[in-house]
């Protein structure tokens, strides 16, 4: 909606427009902003000269500040506030807005604009921020009247946190920042057109408790939007997963949703998911989504996809159901209602669950884990990066910091998410649906100023790493002792790995030369920087890394030539995977003609 | 609701009641062209007497998995108030206005007019070597009169598209 009605009851004095926003904000939360000034900004950046209350951090790039608020709000469940200049700053802002746009993280974007009267006119550092931004925002808005700036600075947080989160850009031209105008508090009545459904219908809840309650080989496939339904939600997903004996896979977005170290947690699904929870998605009889929008890195091939299954799904966004998958029930609601409506319709449901078939689901699910698809050899002085990330997380955990992961995009992103164990919601930040390379440094700075004395490490690649190398200054700046742990391979892993297995082996462009000395990098931005060459340094290195409390980056050199498995090659279906040599192969899918057209 | 694994293409007449504001006819535009549906048609206009909201009726096609799809990626967009399948409510009107300008001489002239008349055509301007008429009615019933003005000496047409309301009691409303 536009606000384009005035609550004229609470409009008080009148303020700058920057001193409006300013005031805004602070009713709406916000503690802190990144970003980065610039002239149509300086209003809003004197505003915050003058006052105390909401703190500005300083990033390096416009980019980094968006994915900054990103790893601040995925690590908190609060709005991410961001605050870039016209022209150029707005548009570095873009793809830090697609990634949360396409992960569902709530951000509010503040973009300068030049004066209301210049607009059209080509000005300088004007760009068409509301037309660019429009595909990447969940809303967006130009605000052209002073009277209407604080109800739409209102409006913009209810958008961005209210239903399936997201980004939303307000575009403010500095005559209305400088201009004077009325504060409005935000307003208490419904919004006019946007009030996403929350609480599930009564009669599709029956229905799912009476599917799932049926089942006699059923699987959860939990998602990020239990994550972004607050912890509660994966504490009813724990509850129901466990009265009802369930097997529980996550999405690379859903893990910390279920605890990984629970004996009912299959690991991760998808292209790089486990065998056990792949073959159980294939195998299963009922499949119960709740918050996953079945993305084609967990499908594979849409018609091999859980041929067999009846398939419920419990979403907030209702164009989320029905869009790739077909299924049964479909249930729009917030994830924690929907869990807690279905707990309590679990014992109106006369029917009983066939325990036995229940049992013996799990043995077959036990014979797959027996594959241990995840098992790696670890021997000599070359480090193993699965290995490297093992290590890391068994020693994060014995040192009881709290734990904060974010990671860059490739092979290593994958290796975090299928050796690091989330036990909690909110402690993993990662780039699923865009997959952006430079995502984690800012990410994890974000969740360092929003937890200061939390162990915050970003597991990096060492071409990813510098795409935002430049937020080294910003973690130097405001002292945020964020750790990057880089698996050194020598290579952009991820695409060397598919050229391996779809080009013929030909690595073209993907091997990472001249690369920076990453120590001596560290140390420019007063940073400490360490290197581990061999496996014998592995734990020394990483313990050391933990105690330091500064920012640190640890080269860590590991084989350059081991490939992210198992895996389902684009094009194939879940039980078609492919296995780490040594182990037997699933189905043994090579890639299809088909298949290579695939991203 | 019909079979969502129907490969069947089915036209579906979509009425969208939204805010009135900048961008939000760009923002409908862009989701079909963003996520490749078709827009056979689209008109829109504010329909309140504060000029609050606005309507808009597209017509497009796709199966019946890809219309719901359409439905729901509208209804999701924050300045939305309601999205209604009018092919699906039940019995609707659905006019098209049209100018078509028809230029010609001697018996061409008395030709145009003649059928202008069979088809309800008024006559909007005239010169001593042109028509327009106006013309509403079905897009099917304005199809047929402009194919048979082209070999008369059809000149220029323009169509708004489709507009649509449900018959009877029920209405579409914020
Ligand atoms: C901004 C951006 N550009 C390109 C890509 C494509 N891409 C995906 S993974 C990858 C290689 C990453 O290399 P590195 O950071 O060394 O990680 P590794 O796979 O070696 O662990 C590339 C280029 C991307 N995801 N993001
Ligand atoms: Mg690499």
């Amino acid at each position: 909606m536009s606000p384009q009605t005035l609550p004229a009851a609470s409009a008080t004095t009148s303020l700058t427009g920057a001193e409006i926003v300013l005031r805004a904000l602070k009713e709406q939360g916000v503690d802190v902003i990144f970003g980065y000034p610039g002239g149509a900004v300086l209003p809003i950046y004197d505003a915050i000269f003058q006052q105390n209350a909401i703190r500005h951090i300083l990033v390096r790039h416009e980019q980094a500040a968006v994915h900054a608020a990103e790893g601040y709000a995925r690590s908190t469940g609060k709005v991410g506030c961001v605050l870039v200049t016209s022209g150029p700053g707005a548009t570095n802002a873009v793809t830090g807005l697609v990634d949360a746009l396409m992960d569902s993280i709530p951000i509010v974007c503040l973009t300068g604009q030049v004066a209301t009267h210049l607009i059209g006119n080509d000005a300088f550092q004007e760009a068409d921020t509301t037309g660019i931004t429009r595909p990447a925002t969940k809303h967006n808005y130009l605000v052209k009247d002073i009277r209407k700036l604080a109800e739409t600075v209102h409006d913009a947080f209810y958008v961005a946190r209210s239903g399936r989160p997201g980004p939303v850009v307000i575009d403010l031209p500095k005559d209305i920042l400088v201009g004077k105008g009325p504060y409005t508090e935000a307003p208490k009545r419904e919004h006019r057109s946007y009030r996403p459904q929350v609480e599930p219908d009564a009669g599709q809840i029956r229905k799912a408790v009476a599917m799932l309650k049926a089942a006699k080989r059923p699987v959860v496939y939990a998602g990020g939007g239990v994550i972004n339904a607050g912890p509660e939600a994966a504490a009813l997903l724990g509850k129901l997963v466990r009265m009802a004996s369930l097997p529980c896979t996550n999405t690379l977005m859903g893990l910390g949703a279920f605890p990984a170290s629970d004996p009912q947690f299959l690991g991760m699904l998808g292209m790089h998911g486990t065998y056990e929870a792949n073959l159980a998605m294939h195998g299963c009889d009922v499949m119960f989504n709740i918050g996953a929008r079945f993305d084609d890195r967990v499908t594979g091939r849409l018609n091999a996809f859980s041929p067999g299954s009846l398939k419920i799904h419990a979403d907030i966004d209702p164009s989320s159901i029905n869009k790739n998958v077909k299924v049964e029930v479909p249930v729009v609601g917030d994830a924690a209602a929907v869990l807690r409506a279905m707990i309590a319709a679990w014992d109106e449901e006369p029917a009983q669950q066939d325990r036995e078939a229940i049992a013996a689901w799990w043995r077959q699910i036990d014979l797959w884990r027996g594959k241990k698809c995840l098992d790696y050899v670890q021997t000599g002085k070359i480090i193993k990066p699965q290995h490297a990330v093992k290590r890391l997380y068994e020693l994060t955990k014995e040192s009881g910091r709290e734990t904060f992961i974010s990671t860059e995009v490739g092979q290593h992103q994958m290796w975090a998410a299928q050796y690091f164990g989330f036990e909690k919601p909110n402690r993993w930040m990662t780039s699923g649906g865009l997959g952006t390379m430079g995502y984690g440094l800012p990410a994890a700075m974000g969740v360092q100023v929003a937890h200061p004395d939390a162990l915050c490490i970003d597991i990096a690649g060492e071409a990813s790493i510098l795409m935002n190398i430049q937020e080294m200054a910003t973690l130097a700046q405001y002292r945020l002792p964020v750790k990057v742990f880089i698996l050194n391979n020598q290579y952009m892993g991820m695409v060397r790995q598919w050229q391996e297995l779809l080009h013929g082996s030909r690595y073209s462009e993907s091997y990472s030369e001249a690369l920076p000395d990453f120590v001596k990098l560290a140390e420019s931005f007063h940073g400490v920087g360490m290197r581990i060459e061999g496996a014998d340094d592995l734990d020394r290195v990483i313990r050391e890394m933990i105690a330091i409390d500064r920012p640190v980056i640890v080269d860590c050199a590991v084989d350059e030539k081991e490939n992210v498995m198992p895996m389902i090659p684009s094009g194939a279906a879940h039980n078609e995977m492919l296995l780490a040599s040594g182990q037997e192969s699933g189905g043994g899918a090579s890639v299809t003609d088909q298949g290579m057209g695939l991203v | 609701m019909a079979d969502l694994n129907d490969n069947v293409q089915r036209a579906a007449t979509i009425a969208v009641l939204v805010e009135n504001e900048a961008g939000v006819l760009a923002r409908v535009i862009g989701l079909f062209s963003g996520r490749g549906y078709n827009i056979d048609s689209l008109t829109v206009a504010p329909v309140d007497e504060h000029g609050r909201l606005s309507r808009i009726t597209v017509v497009t096609t796709g199966t019946e998995m890809v219309i719901e799809q359409i439905k729901a990626q509208l209804d999701r967009l924050v300045p939305v108030h309601k999205v209604s399948d009018l092919t699906l409510e039940g019995p609707h009107l659905t006019r098209e206005l049209a100018l078509i300008k028809v230029v010609g001489t001697g018996s061409a002239r008395q030709e145009a007019l003649r059928l202008a008349d069979a088809f309800r055509a008024r006559v909007v301007d005239a010169t001593t070597e042109s028509f327009v008429f106006e013309m509403t009615g079905s897009g099917e019933k304005l199809d047929a009169f402009i194919s048979l003005m082209r070999p008369i000496g059809l000149a220029e047409v323009s169509r708004t598209g489709a507009v649509a309301i449900v018959r009877g009691t029920s209405s579409l409303t914020a």
